[in-house]
C-alpha cells in the first residue's frame, strides 16, 4: 500500500540495520520523543535488532500519558456534572485520575462521548443548545491546530454552550528540559515528524546549537525510524551536531503556516505540569485572553483542583533513562497498569508498562524479546 | 452510510395500524400475539401452521450436545455486508460449531425499543430467517420484550443454539498440543472495520463488507478430512489476538505466529493505520482459528481451500511448550514481540 508497504520493507530495513551496526563504534543513547515512534519501535521490534551499543530511550511524547493527574481530575469533575456532554479522544477515556477514569464516570451516568474530530464536539454543541458541551483538548502541536480550529469555529458561530478543557503540551521545551538536566544521558534526538509537519523544523536549530545534540526529524514507519537512527548515529560518530530532516515527504522547514496562524490566534504559551515529570516552563498552550470565555476550567470553576502527583513515582527518571522501571520502589506494587502512578505505566508502550507485561509472566524482558519464534 | 433498504419488504399482515413498535407489542396481549403469529412464526417456521406453546420440543440424536448463547447489540443495525439479524444467527451457529458440533436449533429473543419501525424489525427478521435457512438450522422458540423509547438502541437480539457433537470429536482449548499448526481461515478485520465505517461520527468510505458467515460447513469439511482437530475458535470480539491469548492461557502453552503470514486486506490495513488500531484485534464474524497437529495440516488445509469460507486459509504459526500463556509475534523485520490481550475494547489512538 502506498506510503505503508514501501516503508516497511524487510530487505531495506536489513540494509539500514547493517549500516547502523557498521558505523557504531561507541555506546549511544538516542531518545525518540514521540509516542507514535515508540509504538512503531515496540510493535516492529526495532530496538531488539539494533546493535547493543545503541540504547533507545522512550521520551515523554505520548500526550495521553503526560496529561497531569490534576487535569484528569478536572475532566472527571466536569464530566460528572448533570447537563454536560463531555467529549474526548478515545484513548483518554481509560487514563485514570486519582480515583476514577472517564469510563467509570460514564457508567455512573455521565454523558462522556468519544469524538474523532474536535469539530464533532462543536457540532454537538449546535445540536444540543440546552446542554454544555466540553471538549478535552489535549495533545502536542499535532492535534492542537484542529482543537484551536474548534474553539475558533465555536466563537465564529457565537456558541455559548461550548468550551474546551485545554492541556496542550509542546515538544521543544521538553527536549530542552531533558537535555539541560545535570543527569542527562541522551546523546541525540529523533524529533517527532508529525509535530514538525505543523511547526516546521526551525524551532530545533537553537536547541542543537545551544546543547550540541544532533536532532533528526523522523517519521513513523519502520524505515523512517531506522533512517532517523542512522542519521543520528552518523552525526554522533562524526562528532557533529546538526538539525536534519529525515521526513522530507511530510515536513518542511517552515511547517504549516495556516495551522501556526490558527494556533497563534487561539492559544498562548504557558507553564505546564507533565505527569510523572513535573512542571516544565513554557511547555504548554492555554486559551488566549480573547478566547478565555471558552475555558472549561473557568466555566465550571475547577481551576483550583490541584492533585499532587505521587511522591513515590520515579517515571521522570525512567523517561530520562536514569533508572530501569523495576528499580523504582513502586513498580509492580503501588504502581501497575491498572493503577498507574506515572506516564510510563499509563501507556501500554511506556517503559514501565512494557516491563510489567513481560515480567508478569516471570520472563525476563530480554528472554521474552529474544525468544526464537522461527518455524 | 448505507441505509436499510426497506422498499422490498412488506408487512405480512396489517399489524393493526401501527407502523412502529409500541409498548403494547411486548405486553403479552393481542399486539404481542400478532407479532408472533404474523411475523416471527411465518418467517422462522416457513408456515403459520404451528401450535404455540411455552416451549418448543424437538428430537435430537443421542450423544453429546453443544449449547451456546450470545447477545447482539451492534450499532448501526444495518452495516455493509449484513445486519444484526444475520449476525445473531451466524454468531451463535459459529459458537456452537467451534466445538465441532453440527448446529441444529436456535432460539431468538428480541428486546425492542418503543418507536422502532416495524419495517426495520421485518427486515431484521427476514435476514435472520434467510441466515437460518442458509445454515440449515431452525429457530424454534423466541421471546419479545419492548422497552421505553430511549432505553435501547432500536433493538437487541439474543440467540441461543444447540448442536450435536459427532461421535469421537473433542475440540476445546486445552486440547492444544505443542507442535500444533495454527491455521487462520481467511483475511481478517473486514467485519469490524465495515461496522466502524458506518458508525455515527466515524463514517469513512470503504468497499469493505462484513465477513459475517456461518462456519459450521467449513468445520464439517475440516473434520471430514481429519477428525483430530485440537482447537477451533471463531475470532470475534478481540479478534485473532483475543482467540490466541485465551487459548494460550487455557492450554498453558505458548503461541507463536508470523505477522507477515496473517492476511490483512489493504482496506483493513489502511483503516487500522489511520485509526491507530491493530488488525489482529479487530472483530471478525466469519473467521476461525484452528490448531491442528502436524500430521493433519495438509488434509485440513486442502479441505479448507475447497470450501468457500476457507478458500484463503493459511498457517500463521504454531503452538510451543515455551513461554506458557504467552503469545509471541514475529515481526516483519524479524524481531519478536509479546502480544497481550487489551484491557477493554481497542480505542483509536491520538498519536
Amino acid at each position: 500500500m502506498k506510503y505503508l508497504d514501501e516503508f516497511n520493507d524487510p530487505e531495506l530495513a536489513g540494509a539500514l540495520f547493517d549500516d547502523i551496526a557498521r558505523m557504531t563504534t561507541k555506546p549511544w543513547s538516542i531518545m525518540e520523543v514521540c509516542g507514535g515512534q515508540t509504538h512503531s519501535i515496540i510493535r516492529n521490534g526495532i530496538d531488539q535488532l539494533l546493535p547493543d551499543a545503541i540504547e533507545l530511550i522512550h521520551g515523554p511524547g505520548c500526550p495521553v500519558c503526560v496529561t497531569p493527574l490534576g487535569m484528569i481530575d478536572k475532566a472527571l469533575e466536569i464530566a460528572s456534572r448533570p447537563g454536560v456532554i463531555f467529549c474526548s479522544f478515545g484513548d483518554m477515556l481509560r487514563v485514570p485520575g486519582s480515583a476514577q477514569d472517564l469510563f467509570q464516570v460514564r457508567s455512573e451516568g455521565g454523558d462522556v462521548r468519544v469524538v474523532y474530530s474536535p469539530l464533532d464536539a462543536v457540532q454537538l454543541a449546535v445540536e444540543n443548545p440546552d446542554r454544555e458541551v466540553v471538549f478535552f483538548a489535549i495533545g502536542f502541536e499535532t492535534t492542537a491546530p484542529a482543537n484551536a480550529m474548534a474553539v475558533h469555529v465555536a466563537e465564529q458561530r457565537g456558541l455559548t454552550n461550548f468550551s474546551a478543557l485545554v492541556s496542550h503540551v509542546l515538544v521543544p521545551p521538553a527536549i530542552e528540559a531533558i537535555v539541560s538536566s545535570p543527569h542527562n544521558r541522551v546523546d541525540g534526538f529523533l524529533a517527532a515528524g508529525h509535530v514538525c509537519s505543523v511547526m516546521g523544523t526551525w524551532q530545533y536549530g537553537p536547541l542543537v546549537e545551544a546543547f550540541g545534540v544532533p536532532v533528526v526529524v523522523t517519521g513513523f514507519e519502520p524505515l523512517d525510524v531506522l533512517e532517523g537512527i542512522r542519521r543520528v548515529v552518523r552525526q554522533l560518530e562524526a562528532g557533529t551536531a546538526q538539525l536534519e530532516n529525515a521526513y522530507e515527504r511530510v515536513v518542511t522547514d517552515e511547517g504549516n503556516i495556516e495551522a501556526q496562524d490558527m494556533l497563534a490566534e487561539v492559544f498562548e504559551v504557558c507553564d505546564r505540569r507533565w505527569r510523572g515529570v513535573g512542571e516544565i516552563p513554557r511547555s504548554g498552550w492555554r486559551l488566549a485572553e480573547r478566547y478565555c470565555g471558552f475555558d472549561a476550567e473557568v466555566r465550571f470553576g475547577v481551576s483550583d483542583i490541584d492533585t499532587p502527583e505521587s511522591a513515590s513515582c520515579r517515571s521522570g527518571d525512567v523517561l530520562q533513562g536514569l533508572i530501569k522501571p523495576h528499580e523504582c520502589p513502586a513498580f509492580g506494587t503501588e504502581c501497575t497498569p491498572r493503577h498507574p502512578l506515572g506516564a510510563t505505566m499509563v501507556s501500554s508502550e511506556g517503559a514501565c508498562a512494557a516491563y510489567y507485561h513481560y515480567r508478569r509472566l516471570d520472563l525476563p524482558v530480554e528472554a521474552a524479546r529474544t525468544s526464537d519464534v522461527s518455524r | 452510510m448505507p441505509e436499510a433498504d426497506l422498499s422490498g419488504w412488506t408487512c405480512p399482515l396489517p399489524l393493526r395500524d401501527y407502523d412502529r413498535i409500541v409498548i403494547g407489542h411486548g405486553g403479552g396481549g393481542q399486539l404481542s400475539s400478532e407479532l408472533v403469529e404474523h411475523l416471527f412464526v411465518p418467517a422462522f417456521n416457513g408456515t403459520d401452521d404451528v401450535e404455540l406453546h411455552d416451549a418448543a420440543t424437538f428430537d435430537v440424536a443421542a450423544g453429546r450436545l453443544a449449547f451456546s448463547t450470545d447477545s447482539y447489540v451492534v450499532q448501526p443495525l444495518f452495516f455493509p455486508g449484513g445486519c444484526i439479524g444475520d449476525l445473531a444467527v451466524n454468531g451463535t451457529v459459529n459458537d456452537v460449531a467451534m466445538t465441532g458440533a453440527r448446529p441444529t436449533t436456535l432460539s431468538a429473543g428480541f428486546i425492542l425499543e418503543e418507536g422502532l419501525e416495524l419495517g426495520v424489525l421485518g427486515r431484521v427478521v427476514e435476514a435472520m430467517a434467510a441466515a437460518a435457512r442458509a445454515a440449515d438450522v431452525r429457530i424454534v422458540t423466541g421471546d419479545t420484550k419492548v422497552v421505553n423509547a430511549g432505553q435501547a438502541d432500536g433493538m437487541y437480539v439474543n440467540t441461543a443454539g444447540i448442536g450435536v457433537v459427532p461421535e469421537g470429536i473433542d475440540i476445546r482449548p486445552s486440547c492444544a498440543r505443542p507442535g500444533d499448526a495454527i491455521i487462520l481461515s481467511g483475511p481478517i478485520g473486514a467485519h469490524g472495520i465495515a461496522v466502524m465505517s458506518s458508525r455515527e461520527g466515524l463514517e469513512f468510505g470503504t468497499d469493505l463488507e462484513s465477513d459475517s458467515a456461518p462456519l459450521h460447513g467449513l468445520v464439517a469439511a475440516m473434520l471430514d478430512a481429519f477428525a483430530d482437530v485440537h482447537v477451533l475458535r471463531d475470532a470475534t470480539r478481540g479478534g485473532v489476538t483475543a482467540s490466541l491469548c485465551e487459548i494460550s492461557n487455557t492450554a498453558h502453552l505458548g503461541v507463536e505466529y508470523e505477522e507477515t503470514s496473517v492476511p490483512v486486506p489493504a482496506a483493513v490495513a489502511a483503516a487500522c493505520s489511520f485509526l491507530g488500531l491493530d488488525a489482529m484485534g479487530i472483530a471478525n464474524e466469519g473467521r476461525l482459528v484452528a490448531m491442528v497437529p502436524p500430521e493433519g495440516v495438509d488434509q485440513v488445509m486442502d479441505a479448507m481451500h475447497g470450501h468457500p469460507q476457507g478458500r484463503d486459509a493459511c498457517v500463521i504459526g504454531r503452538v510451543v511448550e515455551e513461554h506458557p500463556g504467552l503469545v509471541v509475534a514475529r515481526t516483519a523485520l524479524g524481531a519478536s514481540r509479546v502480544v497481550d490481550l487489551p484491557l477493554g475494547e481497542q480505542l483509536p489512538r491520538i498519536c
